[in-house]
């Protein structure tokens, strides 16, 4: 974990302000931000461990344990809410119960006329999920793993 | 002779498929050895014919949507690279009413142009802007985007030139101009897709601002659930060359966060911060990012100053009403028939959107309420559908336009679970610093509960917790958690027996 923080250090060194990009490139190389390197990154940074630790839980994006397999976030706003995302929610959470993947909900994935949308590890979107499709594509997700 | 083809690379078109219908437009082009480019644009903004592949011939482009992986044979088949017939082709997509009657500005060049080439940008008219603006005065500049009523188009409707005045009279060695990518209201794609879909354009009205206040440095803080938005804007920022000049701007990610869309909160994020919103004074505009004089526009106003420069402050001002002058970008969502991207310039109803253009629910039941603004937006019923959309005629009826987003509902709807939900959104995201918002809506959440379970008496208890947080929170977040909760309560008081 040193080897890699330290690079990720180097990168950002003359970077103002740069917790957050830190964190990601941490969270990118290791799936989440280990309690073990809140005391590295503050102190490279000249920051108390209080207030990295204070970045860390404050923003949702960041873990503090490894996350399943996969991630898998169902949009949970008002205009997916009007496109029946509850129902959906319900179903991928009663669908993905024993299965190595993180469930979360989130505020709002920019598609906002063509939901319920979900969006799969970084990149991957999905629009006008109904349970069938949502079952499809965590049968290809299986798959895939 | 090869054959240019354009299939969005925006983030909804990708969510309904559109890199699928690529590779197999590919696929199906080597096995008939025929030459083709694929150009991956913004979306034109119609969602219901995502992905919308557009074929170059030489009458014009030629549309054929919603196109799906099954469709692409039969596309073949029907000669589609030179624009022949075939059940889903829909001809000059710019000639369907949908489009042909809107009045885009900001959004002109979103699903026309290549979002990763600069030249094609420049080639439609980009770029003109900056050109002018170095040949200008700093005062100058800010006096024509003054003259041009752009107000801020994150919701707050500051007026822009007022705004970069301040900054370019306080005195300081280091200035920035941040903007603000945040969009996390939901109901509103704007920024995304014009980030996606023409993100030279929001580069260009940064450089402007910042030839306007004397500043070198940009940030773009863009929501980390837009990592297409992010990945278009690092492309483009790879192939400026110095076009910018010394004007360098570096993009920043959030971290879901919806606070951090609040300036200070937000500038408390770029300096590596938990995003607690700021005490104001002192205003970003003399003491902002880094303790220095900081321009802290959303997408939608930086990308509207170009144009502003290029073509007059006129040109914009004649358009809008009252002192709502210009475009706005609104956005139809949730149940909704044709969900989409429609700008207008101010002075249309919210009916014409919802009916003329979004042509009513998507269900098929009628719709009862709609949310504008966001989850920080008032409900508003049919009765009110006629009001004209501008920032004046919403303040005056207890709503907001915020950033356009226009949520819809059909009768299905509970207004008291969505009174709840906004209680509950603002206990999730409140950023914790004053305590109307941090306690209120979790209170909130308790009263709702208690009243949706049948105790009408807590009903005042609601009001007065709604006006506690209203005139007692720091920061839009707790102070219009009350709109969509006193709308709902007020429009639909039946949901609350």
């Amino acid at each position: 974990m040193n080897a890699i923080l330290n690079t990720i250090f180097t990168k950002h060194q003359h970077q103002p302000g740069a917790l957050l990009p830190i964190l990601y490139d941490i969270q990118h190389e290791l799936g989440y931000v280990p309690e073990d390197a809140v005391p590295l990154i503050a102190k490279e940074l000249n920051l108390s461990r209080a207030e990295v630790h204070g970045v860390i839980t404050y923003y949702h994006h960041f873990r503090q344990t490894p996350p399943g397999k996969h991630v898998v976030r169902v949009c949970c706003a008002e205009a997916c809410q009007a496109n029946g995302s509850e129902a959906l929610a319900a179903h991928a959470a009663k669908r993905l119960q024993g299965a190595d993947v993180t469930l979360e909900p989130v505020y709002c994935l920019g598609l906002c006329s063509i939901g319920p949308a979900i969006q799969i590890d970084e990149t991957e979107l999905h629009a006008r999920v109904t349970p069938q499709k949502f079952d499809a594509l965590m049968h290809k997700l299986g798959e895939k793993a | 002779m090869s054959i240019t083809l354009y299939v969005p690379g925006d983030a909804g078109a990708l969510a309904l498929g559109a890199d699928e219908v690529v590779a197999a437009i590919v696929k199906q082009a080597n096995k008939l050895k025929l030459v083709i480019n694929i150009v991956r644009n913004g979306s034109r903004g119609m969602f219901w014919l995502e992905p919308l592949v557009e074929v170059v011939t030489a009458q014009g482009r030629v549309a054929y949507g919603p196109v799906t992986v099954a469709d692409v044979p039969s596309l073949f088949a029907a000669n589609f690279t030179a624009g022949g017939k075939h059940p889903l082709r829909l001809g000059d997509i710019e000639a369907l009413p949908y489009l042909a009657k809107q009045h885009r500005v900001t959004m002109r060049r979103v699903g026309i142009v290549d979002p990763r080439s600069l030249d094609d940008y420049l080639a439609h008219g980009g770029g003109k802007g900056l050109a002018l603006a170095h040949s200008m005065q700093p005062a100058d500049i800010v006096c024509l985007v003054t003259d041009s009523g752009l107000r801020g188009r994150g919701g707050a409707a500051f007026p822009t030139g007022i705004k970069w005045k301040t900054v370019l009279d306080t005195t300081a060695s280091q200035k920035y101009i941040v903007c603000n990518a945040d969009e996390g209201d939901s109901g509103t794609v704007a920024d995304r897709m014009l980030l996606e879909g023409d993100p030279f354009c929001v580069l260009e009205g940064m450089a402007i601002a910042a030839l306007a206040v004397g500043a070198d440095k940009g940030y773009i803080y863009v929501r980390s659930e837009y990592p297409h938005a992010y990945a278009a804007l690092n492309a483009a920022l790879a192939v400026v060359g110095d076009w910018l000049g010394d004007f360098h701007i570096e993009v920043r990610k959030g971290a879901g966060a919806y606070v951090c869309g609040e300036e200070t909160a937000m500038l408390e994020s770029i300096e590596g911060k938990r995003g607690i919103v700021r005490n104001k004074p002192p205003l970003p505009a003399i003491s902002g990012l880094f303790g220095q004089p900081t321009v802290i526009n959303n997408v939608i106003t930086i990308a509207s100053v170009p144009d502003i420069l290029a073509q007059g402050a006129a040109f914009y001002c004649d358009l809008g009403v009252g002192s709502s002058r210009g475009t706005l970008p609104f956005q139809l969502a949730g149940n909704i028939k044709f969900g989409g991207l429609v700008e207008v310039p101010f002075g249309s109803t919210l009916r014409e959107l919802l009916y003329d253009y979004g042509g009513g629910s998507r269900t098929g039941r009628p719709l009862r309420a709609v949310q504008v603004g966001g989850p920080l937006g008032a409900y508003l019923p049919e009765s009110q559908f006629d009001t004209v959309l501008d920032y004046e005629a919403f303040a005056a009826i207890g709503a907001a336009l915020g950033h356009g987003g226009i949520v819809a509902f059909d009768d299905t709807v509970d207004m008291a679970k969505q009174a709840r939900y906004a209680m509950q959104f603002c206990a999730i995201e409140s950023c914790g610093k004053c305590t109307p918002c941090r306690i209120g809506s979790t209170r909130g959440v308790e009263v709702i509960d208690r009243i949706r379970a049948g105790d009408s008496a807590q009903i005042p208890l609601l009001r007065s917790l709604c006006d506690t947080m209203t005139y007692g929170s720091m920061c839009a977040m707790g102070g219009m958690t009350a709109y969509p909760v006193l709308s709902a309560l007020n429009h639909f008081p039946e949901d609350f027996q």
